[in-house]
C-alpha cells in the first residue's frame, strides 16, 4: 500500500451530540483497490462515521482529507461531484422510476446544466451512456426498464450500488449493502463487491461477519464509537479485545 | 401521443371552441377558471413536481394583479407586453426573496413560513394607501397590443387567457422532463439522497420558487386584466388553502391533475352556490364543498385524474375475485 493510493483519509474525528460522543477519535485511511471494512454493534458509532465521511453532518473535530485535497468544509454535494458515493442502510431508490431513470438521475449529478430546460433529460446522451454502464456493471443491465419499486430486496441493493457507480466515483461508502439478502443474493453481491474494489477504495459497513472476513482486505472494529482495533483480517480474527468485545466464537 | 396527451389536447381544444356554444356568464366563468388553472399550474410545479407544500401562493398571484394595476397608466391603455411581463416579474422576485428565507425551513415550518410572507403581503395592501385598503383598485384602462390583441373585448380575453394557459402547460411540461424537472422530482421524493449523489438541492428548489411565484403573478395579471379590479382578498390565505384543495382534488403530480383540479372546483362553487338548486341552503355553500372536498379526498386518494385508474384496478380485482372463486368452485 503505498501512500499517494491513499483516496480518503480521515484524521482524528469526532463527533460528539450534547454529552455523548458518538464517534471518538477516529482515524482512517481508504486506499484504491482496498475493501476496507468497520464493524461493529449497533450504536457503535460506523453509520455516524460514514455521515461525517460523506458530508452529510460535520465532524465536531478532526479532518477529513479526499483525493489529496482538504474536505472538511466540504457540503456532501460537493464531496459526491469530487468522488465520493455513497450507499445507505436502507433503500433510497426511487421506486416509482424504473432502473434506467434511477441510474440516469444519478448520473446527471455530474453533468447538471439546470438552465438549459427545454433539453429532455431522457435523451441526454451522457447521463445515458454512464446510467447503462452503472447498471450493466451492477449485474442490473437486463431490468433497465423495469420499475424499481418492483424489483426484489437484493436487486433493489444492487440498484442502491449502481446509482452510486453512475456518478463516477472514485471512493465508496457502503453502508450495510448485504443487510436483508439472502444466500444467493448476498453471493451475487460480494462478487460485485470484489469486481468493485479493482477501480475504488471501499469502505464497508456490514454486519455479516463471513462476508466482510471474505472481502475485507483491512477491518477496523468499533465499540461505542471508539476504533478498538483495525488490521488485516486474520489479526482482527486473532485479536482477545475483538473476540471478547464482538465476535464471539467468529 | 399517449391517452394522457390527447386528453389534454381534447381539453384545450374543447377550451377554444367553448366560446361557440357558451353564453356571456359561461364565457367569463370558464375564463376565471382557466386563470385559476394558471395559478393551480404554478402551485403544482411546488407541491407535485418538488414536493414543497406553500401555503402562501396567493401572495405571488396578489402580487401580479396589484403591480399590474398599479403600473397601468390611468388614461389609456398600457403596453401589454410590457405590463405582463413586469407583473410576472414582480411576483417572481418576491418569490425569489420568500424562496430564500422559507427555503431553509422544512415540512410544517416551511408552511408556516410562506404563510407568514403572504400575510405580510396582505397586510401591506390591505393597510397601507398603496393598495387601496379593503376597498382595493379599479384598473381603469386594460392593456391592449396595439390594435392587435383588445383585452376589452371578453372573447379576446378569453383566447388571450387559453392561451397563457396553453403555454403554461406546455412550458411546466418540458421544464418537468428536462434535467432540471428531473432533478425536482428526485428532491421531492428523497432529497437527502439527491444530496449525497451530487445535487445541491437549495437552487433547485429556489429555481422552483421563483418559477411558480413568476406563473402565480401570471395568473394574477389575467384576473386584474379580467375584472378590471384588485382587493386585498387575492392575497388571503384563504385564496392560497384554496389552490392548494385544487391540485389535491385534481390528483398531485399530474400537470392535467391542476387543470381539472380548478375546473372541478370552482365548478362545484358555482354548483353549491346556485340558489335555484339548493334554495335557502344556497347561502351556506361552503358546507357543501366542503363535505365534498372531504369525501373525494377519501374516496379518491389519487385525486380525479386518479379515477379511471381506480375504476380499472376495482374492475380487475373484481374479475380476478370472480375468477379465484370459481377456481375453488372447480375443486369442489
Amino acid at each position: 500500500m503505498s501512500g499517494d493510493q491513499v483516496l480518503l483519509r480521515a484524521q482524528h474525528i469526532t463527533r460528539r451530540w450534547g454529552g455523548l460522543v458518538a464517534v471518538n477519535d477516529v482515524s482512517i485511511e481508504l486506499t484504491r483497490g482496498d475493501v476496507h471494512a468497520v464493524i461493529g454493534t449497533n450504536g457503535a458509532g460506523k453509520s455516524t462515521l460514514i455521515n461525517i465521511l460523506s458530508g452529510e453532518i460535520p465532524p465536531s473535530s478532526g479532518t477529513v482529507e479526499l483525493l489529496g485535497q482538504d474536505a472538511t468544509t466540504w457540503s456532501q454535494p460537493k464531496r459526491a461531484r469530487a468522488g465520493l458515493g455513497r450507499s445507505y442502510q436502507r433503500n433510497t431508490i426511487y421506486p416509482s422510476f424504473t432502473v434506467l431513470e434511477n441510474c440516469r438521475l444519478a448520473a446527471q449529478a455530474t453533468w447538471q446544466h439546470p438552465w438549459r430546460w427545454w433539453e429532455s433529460a431522457n435523451r441526454c446522451a451522457r447521463s445515458n451512456e454512464a446510467a447503462r454502464q452503472a447498471a450493466l456493471s451492477a449485474g442490473l443491465s437486463d431490468f433497465l426498464e423495469h420499475t424499481a419499486g418492483l424489483l426484489s430486496h437484493g436487486q433493489k441493493r444492487q440498484l442502491e450500488i449502481a446509482m452510486c457507480l453512475a456518478t463516477a466515483p472514485q471512493v465508496l461508502l457502503l453502508d450495510e449493502p448485504l443487510a436483508g439478502m439472502g444466500a444467493e443474493e448476498t453471493e451475487r453481491m460480494l462478487e460485485l463487491l470484489a469486481q468493485l474494489r479493482r477501480d475504488h477504495a471501499v469502505l464497508l459497513v456490514e454486519h455479516d461477519m463471513d462476508a466482510v472476513f471474505r472481502i475485507a482486505d483491512r477491518i477496523t472494529v468499533m465499540v461505542n464509537g471508539t476504533v478498538i482495533a483495525s488490521d488485516h483480517p486474520q489479526a482482527i480474527r486473532d485479536n482477545a479485545e475483538v473476540q471478547s468485545a464482538y465476535l464471539g466464537g467468529h | 401521443m399517449n391517452s394522457r396527451g390527447l386528453f389534454v389536447v381534447f381539453a384545450f381544444a374543447a377550451l377554444l371552441a367553448y366560446p361557440l356554444v357558451g353564453g356571456q356568464f359561461g364565457v367569463d366563468l370558464v375564463n376565471k377558471i382557466m386563470i385559476y388553472a394558471i395559478f393551480a399550474l404554478s402551485l403544482e410545479l411546488l407541491v407535485g413536481g418538488t414536493g414543497l407544500v406553500c401555503f402562501g401562493q396567493a401572495a405571488f398571484f396578489g402580487i401580479g394583479a396589484y403591480a399590474t394595476v398599479l403600473l397601468s397608466p390611468t388614461s389609456e391603455a398600457g403596453s401589454l407586453c410590457i405590463l405582463l411581463l413586469a407583473s410576472a416579474l414582480m411576483a417572481g422576485l418576491y418569490a425569489l426573496v420568500v424562496g430564500s428565507l422559507s427555503l431553509r425551513t422544512k415540512g410544517v415550518y416551511f408552511i408556516m413560513v410562506t404563510l407568514a410572507f403572504a400575510q405580510m403581503a396582505y397586510y401591506v395592501v390591505h393597510d397601507t394607501p398603496l393598495g387601496g385598503g379593503t376597498d382595493g383598485i379599479y384598473l381603469n384602462v386594460k392593456p391592449a397590443m396595439g390594435e392587435l390583441i383588445d383585452l376589452e373585448n371578453p372573447l379576446v380575453m378569453y383566447q388571450f387567457t387559453l392561451a397563457m394557459l396553453v403555454l403554461s402547460f406546455a412550458f411546466l411540461a418540458v421544464l418537468l422532463q428536462s434535467r432540471f424537472g428531473r432533478a425536482l422530482a428526485g428532491i421531492r421524493v428523497n432529497e437527502q439522497r439527491m444530496r449525497a449523489t451530487g445535487f445541491a438541492t437549495y437552487p433547485y428548489k429556489l429555481a422552483a420558487f421563483t418559477v411558480s411565484g413568476t406563473l402565480a403573478g401570471l395568473a394574477g395579471f389575467l384576473f386584474a386584466v379580467k375584472d378590471g379590479f384588485v382587493n386585498p382578498e387575492m392575497m388571503s390565505w384563504h385564496l392560497s388553502g384554496a389552490v392548494l384543495i385544487m391540485i389535491i382534488l385534481g390528483g398531485l403530480g399530474h400537470l392535467r391533475g391542476a387543470l381539472i383540479g380548478a375546473f372541478a372546483f370552482a365548478l362545484l362553487q358555482e354548483l353549491f352556490k346556485s340558489e335555484a338548486i339548493f334554495g335557502s341552503l344556497a347561502k351556506h355553500w361552503h358546507l357543501g364543498l366542503g363535505l365534498t372536498i372531504i369525501a373525494s379526498v377519501a374516496l379518491l386518494p389519487r385525486g380525479l385524474v386518479g379515477v379511471p385508474g381506480q375504476i380499472r384496478e376495482r374492475l380487475m380485482g373484481r374479475s380476478s375475485r370472480r375468477a379465484e372463486t370459481s377456481e375453488v368452485g372447480h375443486e369442489r
